[in-house]
């Protein structure tokens, strides 16, 4: 049920075939918020500070996804899969 | 319009953040209603909203209707800024 | 009733004089998942819902209202002053021959409000599973738009509007669960 260091962001290698015209990505991702992983939520979660909790936009670190534009990531050897 | 300072705007964060603890606290309640701590917690943030609401109210004038209108020498309703121009 | 209260939600800040990043802000004005179809949408569903979940419609209506009034604020920042030069520069020429430097709803391909964007099914599992869903596409948006914006003021804003989506399907989630009354789902842990 803990979801401590569960990562937000989940990973995949996607297809590159042989005649894409455009550097194919490496890797692709797409978000898992923790809200995916709580359940009903527990009383008593800890709560951030109020001017913390209103930065991040929620009260609880439980439910806090940060999110990042995540950096495209190039098969090193473009059209040349490997 | 007055230039907002540094100060008065730091004042009116300091309100949004205990209404956001207030915003949160409601939409747990709506689905946790029988939890005492957490209606405990927003009795206590209420309360101590109303001061800081009251100052922020010198400071900027009125922030709702139907309730009494700030001292003399405050902005009214109408005057001071609309929180979209701050 | 309504009362409004004289304050954003958030302290919504923009830095940098970059009228283009209105165009992308106003998908969540006037957009299919933005703020207006979520707010009219919960408020709507609120009148057919089992009692206990009108309460959690009623507030995150409530919410997203001021939610549009951020999106508002940021569009509003950075068009006021904009000249005809910059509007042409920042591809917002549709919008402002029609509309000016006023706000208006429509999405980010111009394309105006409509109430189709909104479902009302009756149903309440519909209805509910309807509302996660919406939260879900309008977090997706607010990515996308983080992603295309490079205005760190701006970001923080979308981020925390990000986080609300996040939060409400979390509570919309435990609504299926209070309505499900499956009392495992719901145990004190």
């Amino acid at each position: 049920m803990t979801t401590k260091s569960t990562t937000f962001r989940k990973k995949y290698k996607p297809v590159a075939g042989k005649n894409d015209p455009c550097p194919p990505l490496k890797e692709k991702s797409y978000e898992t918020p923790p809200h995916l992983y709580l359940g009903f939520q527990p009383p008593g979660l800890e709560q951030f500070e109020p001017k913390e909790a209103l930065a991040k936009g929620t009260l609880w670190p439980a439910l806090f996804g940060p999110y990042e534009t995540p950096k495209p990531v190039f098969d090193r050897k473009g059209k040349e899969e490997a | 319009m007055a230039q907002m300072s540094a100060k008065k705007m730091k004042l009116l964060e300091d309100l949004q953040a205990v209404d956001f603890v207030l915003a949160e606290l409601t939409l747990y309640l709506d689905t946790h209603p029988d939890d005492a701590e957490a209606l405990q917690q927003y009795q206590e943030t209420a309360e101590k909203r109303q001061e800081i609401k009251s100052a922020v109210e010198t400071q900027f004038g009125a922030l709702c209707r139907n309730t009494p209108l700030p001292e003399q020498n405050t902005p009214g309703w109408d005057e001071g800024p609309w929180p979209w121009q701050l | 009733m309504w009362v409004y209260e004289k304050k954003l939600m958030y302290p919504v800040k923009v830095s940098e004089c970059n009228p283009r990043l209105a165009k992308y802000l106003i998908e969540q004005y006037g957009g299919a998942d933005g703020e207006l179809a979520a707010a009219l949408r919960y408020m709507n569903q609120r009148y057919s819902i089992p009692d206990k979940v009108i309460g959690l419609l009623t507030d995150i209506a409530t919410e997203e209202f001021a939610h549009l009034e951020m999106i508002a604020a940021m569009v509003y920042k950075l068009t006021k002053d904009a000249t005809p030069e910059q509007i042409r520069a920042a591809g917002l020429e549709d919008h402002y021959v029609n509309h000016g430097i006023s706000l208006f709803y429509s999405n980010a391909a111009g394309v105006p409000f409509q109430a189709s964007y909104i479902a009302s099914k009756g149903d309440p599992i519909a209805d509910l599973y309807e509302d996660i869903a919406a939260e879900e596409k309008a977090r997706a948006t607010y990515q996308y738009i983080i992603d295309i914006s490079d205005d760190p003021d701006i970001n923080d804003s979308l981020k925390f509007l990000r986080e609300r989506e996040i939060v409400h399907a979390q509570r919309f989630r435990e609504a299926v669960e209070i309505l499900k009354e499956d009392r495992n789902a719901q145990k004190i842990f």
